[in-house]
C-alpha cells in the first residue's frame, strides 16, 4: 500500500447536516447500519439475561468513579509502578505533543514501518497521518481497521471500524486493494489478510496500540480483542507504544474483572473476548521474546479540562464499548461518518465538543431526540442524555462557559423566541386566550410548518382548549349539582 | 431506571395537569383523562393558571427561561394531592428535571416537593386506582407505542399495556423494535426533520405491518408526531391518545 | 513546567473541589458456588461455545491423548518448552514419534521466520482457567515465551481440571496477582477470531486458527 493518501471521503461536524442527508438517502448505508445495530443490541440482550446487571452496572460505574476521584494520585501510581516494571512514561497535553512524542521514539530507533492495534487515541490525535508525514509507513492491524485503511477512509464505529461496508464492498476492497481474486467467503477473504499482515508483523520496527485498563496499582496495561492483532503488535515489534487518555486509569488488578465483563457484553454481546492481554513490563533479562521497550504514552487532549466540572466529570467515566451508538435511533440511520468525528454516537456528541470546541460540533448535542436508550445501556451509568441537554446549554450561552465555544449557538432570534414562550407560559391569561385565539384561527394557519410538514400532516390547533372545556365541563356539573339541589 | 415506588392509596382529589401539546392541539385527550378520573370517584383539580411545563425551553439549553415557565407551574399545587399528569414526557420533566433545574435555588424544596408527587397519568390509573375496566367496544386489534420519556426516564413500559390488557375486547399487537424512539422528540424533530423523519417513517412501518388500523400512545408529542405521519401518506391507520381510548370504550 | 506538571497540577486544583471516592463492593463477580463438576461443565461449555476443542483425560495417558491430537491434525513441527513437568513429559512421549519438537526456549530473533512459517502448533501448560467465561490463563515463562500460544497456527493447551474456578475477579484474589504482576498475563478463550467482515465470524485472523484444550482429571474418568 502506497503511503500518505489524503482519505477520499472527508467528514467534518460542521457538515452534519448535509452528511446526514446524504447518509439517509443511501439504502447500502442505511441497510448495512439498522442490519448490524439490530443483531448487536438482539447479542447485548441475550449475553446480559443471566446477569444481576443493574448491580453490575452500579459497580462499574463506582470503579470508574473512584478511579476518577484519585486520578491525579492515581496517574503518579500508574506511572511510577511502570518505571519499576520498565515502562517508559510519557505525558502530552494534546494530540500534536503525543504524535511528536511517538515520531521521536520511532525516530530513534531508525523505524520505517509501524504496525498498529486498535487505538481510538490515536485516530483522535491523527497519528498515522503523522507518521506518514515523516516517512514512517503506519499500518493498521485489526481487519476492520485494515479494510478502512486500504479503503482510505476512517473508522465509523469506535469497536466495528468497518461495520459501513458489507461483504460485497470488502470483497472488492480486498480485490482492488489487495489483488487477490474476487470472493465473497469470508474465510478465504480473512486468510488473506492473515497472510498479508503477518509479514508485516515480521518485519515492523514498532508496534502501536491502545489500553483498555491501566491499572495504577501493579502498572499494568490491559487490551482487549478477539483477532490476536493486539497481541502480535504488543509482542513481535522490538519495540512497543501504548498510548492511551488519562482517564483510562483504574486503581485495583480488582477493578479489571467487572469492568471487563462489562466492557465485552456491552460492546458486542460476547461473554468474553479471545484475548485478554495484560502487560506489566518489557522483555526481562532471560525472557526469549516480547519487546525489547516498551512506552506509555498519557494524552490529555482536553480530558483534564471536562475533568473541572462535577456535571461534565461523568463523561471520563467511559470504558469505550460503543453500546450507546449501537442502542442510538440516530446513529442507525445516520452511520458513523456522518458525526465527522473519531468517536461518533451519543459518546462523541458528548465528548468531541470538548476536544474540537463548540463551533465546530454544535449540531451534535442537538442529534439526539433525548430518548434515552444510550443513557439506559451505558455500562458504567454515564447520563448521557443529561449531558447532551447539558452541552446545548453551553452552545446556547446557558451554561457554566466552560467548554470551549460556549454561547456559539446563541442568536438573537432564538433568544426572543424562548423569551417569548416564557413571557407567555407565565402570563396565564394570555396564553388561554392565545389558545382561544389558535382554535378560533385554526382556518389560518399556514398549511407548511416548515420541515415538519414536508413529512407529516401538521396538527390542528383545537377550537376550545383544555383550560376552556374544562370549565365547561366543571360548570356543567356544578349545574347538574345545583340542579339537585333545588 | 426508577427504583421500585411505593403508591399512595386512592386520594379523594388530584391535581390534573393537562399539558401544552394537549392544551392546544388534543384537549379531548385531557378532558377524557379527567373523566376516568372523576369516574373512580376522584375530584379532579384544574388550576386555571397552568400553561407548559418547560420542556421544550429545557431541551433546547434555554434554562433560565424553561426555570422560569416551571416556577410558575410550581406554585399551581398548593395543597398536597397527587398530581397526575396525562405525557410521560412532561411528567418525566416534572419528576426528573424538576429537582436539578430548581437545585440550589430558592425554590428547590418546593420544586421537589411536587416533584414526589407527580404521576404519569395511566401509571396513576393502574397503580393507585387499580382502574377496572368495563370494556363496550368492539373486538379490536390496535398497536401501542410508548413515549421514550414513559418507557424509560419514569421507568413505565408496562402502565399502558397493562390497562389495555383489561380491556376484554381489544387486544394488544407486538410491533417490530417497540422500545425504539418515533423521531419526536420537541425541538428534534424540528432541528433534524430529515433523520427524524427516517425515524417516524420506520415506526409507522412497523405499526402498519402489524395490520392494525389503531395505534396508541400516552404522549401527544408521539401521537402527533405518528399519526402525522400516516395522514401525510393517506395511509388508514389512526392514532389517539389511550385515555381517550379507555374512555371511549367504557363510557 | 512540563505536560506533566501541568496535567497534574490541573487535576489537583480542579475547580469543583475535590471528589469523594466511593467504596465498590465486588459480590456481583464472586461468590458463584460451583461445586467441581459445575464448574467444568460451565468452563467446556463456554470455550467451546467459541470453537475451543476439549478433550478430556487423565493425568497418566495425556500424552498418549496428545499423540493422538498430533497425528489427527498432521502436526508434523511442534514447538514447546523444557522444563515444565508439561513440556517433559510432552519430549519424553514423543521422543520417539516423528514429530519434530521445536525449542520454544530460543530467543524470537534466532527462530522468528521458522516459527511464522514452519511451526505447525505451539504446545503450553496453562496455570488455571475460569469456568463462567471458559478462559484459560497464562502467565507465559521463559521457558514457555508469550508468542508460543499466538503464533504458530494450532495451539494446544494442557489444564489440569483441578485448577479450573469459578470467576476472573475469583483467580485474580486467589492467586493474588496485585502482589506481582509477570511481564505478560493472558486470558484465552479460544481460537483468534473477527466479525469484522459484515458480522460474520470467521476463526483464525492474526492468532490460531484452533485451540485444543486438553483437560486432564486427576483420575481416570468413569
Amino acid at each position: 500500500m502506497s503511503a500518505a493518501h489524503e482519505p477520499v471521503q472527508t467528514f467534518t461536524p460542521r457538515e452534519f447536516h448535509r452528511q446526514a442527508h446524504d447518509a439517509l438517502g443511501n439504502p447500502q448505508i442505511r441497510a448495512n447500519f439498522r442490519r448490524a445495530m439490530d443483531g448487536l443490541m438482539a447479542k447485548r440482550r441475550d449475553v446480559f439475561s443471566d446477569w444481576d446487571l443493574e448491580v453490575l452496572r452500579e459497580l462499574g460505574a463506582n470503579i470508574r468513579l473512584r478511579a476518577l476521584a484519585k486520578l491525579p494520585d492515581l496517574l503518579e501510581r500508574l506511572e511510577a509502578n511502570c518505571q519499576a516494571n520498565g515502562i517508559q512514561v510519557h505525558w502530552a497535553e494534546n494530540g500534536d505533543e503525543a504524535c511528536r512524542i511517538i515520531g521521536e521514539i520511532c525516530e530513534r530507533h531508525g523505524a520505517r514501518a509501524v504496525i498498529k492495534g486498535k487505538s481510538m487515541v490515536s485516530e483522535e490525535m491523527h497519528l498515522n497521518a503523522h507518521l506518514e508525514a515523516a516517512g514512517i509507513e503506519a499500518l493498521e492491524s485489526d481487519l476492520g481497521e485494515y479494510l478502512v485503511q486500504l479503503n482510505e477512509q476512517t473508522p465509523s464505529h469506535i469497536i466495528m471500524p468497518a461495520i459501513h461496508l458489507n461483504t460485497d464492498e470488502i470483497a472488492e476492497i480486498m480485490h482492488d486493494k489487495t489483488g487477490i481474486e474476487r470472493t465473497r467467503d469470508v474465510d478465504t477473504m480473512t486468510a488473506a489478510a492473515r497472510a498479508q499482515l503477518r509479514e508485516r508483523f515480521m518485519a515492523a520496527d514498532v508496534g502501536i496500540s491502545g489500553v483498555n485498563f491501566a491499572v495504577a496499582e501493579t502498572g499494568t496495561l490491559c487490551l482487549v480483542e478477539n483477532e490476536g492483532n493486539g497481541r502480535m503488535t504488543t509482542a513481535v515489534p522490538p519495540v512497543h507504544i501504548a498510548v492511551t487518555g488519562i482517564e483510562k486509569v483504574v486503581e485495583h488488578l480488582r477493578d479489571v474483572p467487572p469492568l471487563y465483563a462489562l466492557l465485552t457484553r456491552s460492546a458486542t454481546g460476547q461473554h468474553v473476548t479471545t484475548y485478554f492481554n495484560m502487560i506489566s513490563s518489557p522483555r526481562k533479562p532471560g525472557e526469549h521474546d516480547g519487546p525489547q521497550e516498551v512506552h506509555l504514552v498519557l494524552v490529555d487532549s482536553g480530558r483534564s479540562n471536562i475533568y473541572q466540572d462535577d456535571e461534565l466529570l461523568d463523561t471520563l467515566r467511559c470504558i469505550r464499548c460503543g453500546a450507546c451508538m449501537n442502542h442510538c435511533p440516530v446513529y442507525t440511520r445516520v452511520g458513523g461518518h456522518t458525526y465527522g468525528t473519531t468517536y461518533p454516537g451519543p459518546i462523541g456528541s458528548i465528548l468531541m465538543p470538548h476536544m474540537m470546541g463548540l463551533e465546530a460540533t454544535k449540531d451534535l448535542p442537538t442529534a439526539s431526540s433525548l430518548c434515552g436508550a444510550c443513557g439506559e445501556v451505558c455500562p458504567v451509568k454515564i447520563p448521557i442524555p443529561d449531558l447532551l441537554v447539558r452541552l446545548r446549554r453551553e452552545a446556547v450561552g446557558e451554561g457554566r462557559g466552560n467548554v470551549r465555544g460556549a454561547g456559539v449557538k446563541r442568536t438573537k432570534k432564538e433568544v426572543a423566541a424562548w423569551k417569548g414562550f416564557q413571557w407567555l407560559a407565565t402570563h396565564p391569561a394570555a396564553w388561554r386566550s392565545g389558545a382561544a385565539l389558535a382554535g378560533k384561527l385554526q382556518a389560518l394557519m399556514p398549511s407548511k410548518l416548515g420541515p415538519w410538514t414536508e413529512y407529516r400532516t401538521a396538527p390542528k390547533p383545537a377550537k376550545v382548549s383544555l383550560h376552556a372545556m374544562v370549565k365547561r365541563h366543571q360548570a356543567g356539573k356544578s349545574d347538574e349539582d345545583g340542579g339537585e339541589r333545588s | 431506571m426508577t427504583s421500585v415506588k411505593l403508591y399512595p392509596p386512592k386520594p379523594e382529589k388530584v391535581y390534573f395537569f393537562g399539558t401544552c401539546l394537549i392544551d392546544l392541539f388534543y384537549p379531548d385527550a385531557g378532558l377524557d383523562g379527567i373523566r376516568l378520573l372523576e369516574r373512580e370517584g376522584i375530584m379532579v383539580l384544574f388550576p386555571q393558571g397552568q400553561t407548559c411545563c418547560g420542556q421544550p425551553a429545557y431541551t433546547s439549553g434555554y434554562h433560565d427561561e424553561a426555570r422560569a415557565v416551571a416556577a410558575a407551574q410550581l406554585d399551581l399545587f398548593a395543597e398536597s394531592w397527587p398530581i397526575v399528569v396525562p405525557s410521560g414526557s412532561c411528567g418525566g420533566m416534572m419528576r426528573t428535571h424538576y429537582p436539578q433545574l430548581f437545585a440550589g435555588t430558592e425554590h428547590e424544596a418546593r420544586a421537589n416537593e411536587v416533584a414526589g408527587r407527580i404521576y404519569e397519568l395511566t401509571e396513576f390509573l393502574l397503580h393507585v386506582c387499580q382502574l377496572r375496566l368495563e370494556d363496550r367496544g368492539q373486538p379490536e386489534k390496535i398497536a401501542m407505542h410508548t413515549s421514550c420519556s414513559a418507557r424509560r426516564e419514569m421507568g413505565l413500559a408496562e402502565t399502558g399495556p397493562a390497562l389495555l390488557a383489561r380491556m376484554g375486547q381489544v387486544e394488544l399487537v407486538e410491533q417490530a423494535r417497540a422500545a425504539e424512539c418515533c423521531g419526536f422528540g420537541g425541538t428534534f424533530a424540528v432541528r433534524h426533520p430529515e433523520v427524524s423523519a427516517a425515524m417516524v417513517e420506520d415506526k409507522t412501518q412497523a405499526i402498519e405491518a402489524t395490520g392494525v388500523k389503531r395505534f396508541v400512545t400516552s404522549d401527544c408529542g408521539c401521537l402527533m408526531n405518528i399519526a402525522g405521519r400516516f395522514e401525510h401518506q393517506n395511509k388508514p391507520v389512526e392514532g389517539e391518545h389511550i385515555a381517550s381510548y379507555l374512555w371511549r370504550r367504557t363510557s | 513546567m512540563s505536560a506533566r506538571d501541568n496535567i497534574l497540577k490541573r487535576l489537583r486544583e480542579r475547580a469543583d473541589g475535590p471528589l469523594a471516592a466511593p467504596e465498590s463492593d465486588f459480590a456481583v463477580v464472586t461468590g458463584r458456588g460451583w461445586d467441581h463438576a459445575e464448574r467444568l461443565a460451565r468452563f467446556e461449555r463456554w470455550i467451546t461455545s467459541v470453537h475451543g476443542e476439549v478433550i478430556h483425560t487423565s493425568r497418566d495417558d495425556w500424552t498418549k491423548v496428545l499423540a493422538g491430537v498430533l497425528d489427527a491434525k498432521g502436526i508434523r513441527r511442534l514447538a514447546l518448552g523444557r522444563e515444565h513437568p508439561v513440556a517433559a513429559e510432552a519430549r519424553a512421549a514423543l521422543a520417539k514419534d516423528e514429530v519434530i519438537l521445536l525449542d520454544a526456549d530460543r530467543d524470537i530473533e534466532t527462530w522468528r521466520h521458522e516459527q511464522f512459517h514452519d511451526t505447525d502448533a505451539g504446545l503450553t501448560s496453562t496455570r488455571g482457567a475460569i469456568a463462567e467465561t471458559g478462559s484459560l490463563w497464562l502467565w507465559p515463562t521463559p521457558d514457555e515465551p508469550r508468542l508460543l500460544s499466538l503464533v504458530p497456527p494450532i495451539h494446544i493447551a494442557v489444564l489440569d481440571a483441578d485448577t479450573v474456578e469459578d470467576t476472573f475477579f475469583d483467580v485474580v484474589e486467589a492467586h493474588g496477582w496485585a502482589g506481582g504482576m509477570p511481564t505478560n498475563a493472558l486470558l484465552i478463550s479460544g481460537p483468534s477470531k473477527t466479525a469484522d467482515i459484515e458480522q460474520t465470524l470467521a476463526y483464525g485472523v492474526h492468532g490460531p486458527r484452533v485451540l485444543v484444550v486438553l483437560l486432564r482429571h486427576a483420575e481416570e474418568r468413569p
